[in-house]
């Protein structure tokens, strides 16, 4: 649910990195953050554990700059993979624009990666979303690591549904931007439409 | 979609800052927010400049939503003020209308009884401020009216963000 002020003439939007403990969602907020020139951004905050496992979310404002005078931002979520964290994770869903859900691309992850799609589904539906009809991508995860599975396998297991899919490599910041520019320009179109 | 877009108009929005600026001053607060309850940042009256207002937005919200969390499974509806004692400074949270959360930050100048009752009254004005908004909202939907800003941009609008 984005949120339209015309008196500071802003709309601010809120995205949300899903997906499997240990799939590098804190990963591409960082580089989003390191990356980014400090007029654009604000302050990331991670609640983690002192293991630096998510244990509420993390949080990245990011402002894009104008489009026809009113400024537009994106604040950007992850949630806490573990799947005893269920909880924690339904709260974050709430008032979501666009989801990303980042896959973990090495074999032995596949299960995990299909449970936590599955749990996507169901955390949104309890909040009344539809994730077919929300602005939604697939990011494959870790495709540098020898054991990452095809592309084609993972898309068959976890892209049914044929969504905008980008592979990626978050520890070098490889298709780190590319998704965010992908699930902004799609929360941006849905927003054209007047949904 | 379970929520509509939160809208906040010119008119609105200078009724909200009128309420949270008396607030502050009958208080004797140091600083007040009006937050959404998904995190967007409404609006600040006070010493603003001196935090970080959208982390501030944020924390709060995800404070919100997991205290409501708590309430659920102990069967309560939501938990309507939180309060956060600090060494100075303080926090009292509470929920307007059901829908936003008004943050009131004070020190010592102020005290805890005094803040609840002038949250009690602002949020009465508050929540008929935000109830209006919502009735504007909804008219205007439904007569599809097209003052919305992003009816008419277009796809190299949105390309040139990127560029």
């Amino acid at each position: 649910m984005s949120f339209i002020n015309y008196a500071s003439r802003e709309i601010n939007c809120k995205i949300v990195y899903y997906g499997p403990g240990l799939c590098g969602k804190t990963t591409n907020l960082q580089f989003v953050y390191q990356k980014t020139a400090p007029d654009a951004k604000g302050k990331m905050i991670s609640l983690a554990t002192e293991t630096e496992r998510t244990l509420f979310f993390d949080f990245l404002p990011l402002s894009l700059g104008e489009i026809r005078g009113f400024k537009t931002r994106f604040h950007l979520y992850t949630v806490p993979g573990q799947v005893f964290y269920d909880a924690s994770r339904k709260l974050i869903l709430k008032g979501v624009d666009g989801v990303v859900f980042v896959a973990d691309s090495q074999e032995e992850r596949i299960d995990a990666n299909i449970e936590s799609l599955e749990n996507l589904r169901i955390n949104l539906k309890e909040q009344g979303y539809d994730l077919d009809k929300l602005p939604y991508i697939i990011q494959y995860n870790k495709r540098d690591l020898p054991g990452a599975m095809s592309v084609e396998e993972l898309r068959r297991e976890l892209n049914t549904t044929n969504v905008p899919e980008y592979e990626a490599c978050a520890t070098t910041g490889e298709g780190v931007f590319e998704t965010l520019k992908a699930v902004a320009k799609l929360i941006l179109i849905d927003l054209k439409k007047g949904k | 979609m379970s929520n509509p877009t939160l809208v906040m108009y010119e008119e609105e929005f200078q009724e909200v800052n009128e309420v949270i600026g008396r607030l502050l001053k009958e208080a004797n607060a140091k600083v007040i927010f009006l937050v959404d309850k998904n995190g967007q940042l409404i609006s600040g009256v006070g010493e603003t400049e001196r935090f970080d207002t959208t982390s501030l937005a944020s924390l709060t919200a995800g404070n919100i939503a997991a205290t409501g969390g708590l309430a659920k499974l102990i069967g309560e509806k939501e938990f309507s003020i939180l309060f956060h004692e600090g060494e100075k400074d303080n926090l009292h949270i509470s929920i307007v209308g059901g829908r936003v959360i008004l943050v009131v930050l004070f020190d010592n100048r102020s005290s805890l009884g005094l803040v609840r009752l002038r949250v009690k009254k602002s949020s009465e004005e508050l929540s008929a401020i935000f109830e209006k908004l919502m009735k504007k909202s909804e008219e205007r939907e439904k007569r599809g009216s097209s003052d919305f800003p992003f009816a008419e941009i277009t796809d190299d609008d949105i390309d040139n963000l990127f560029s």
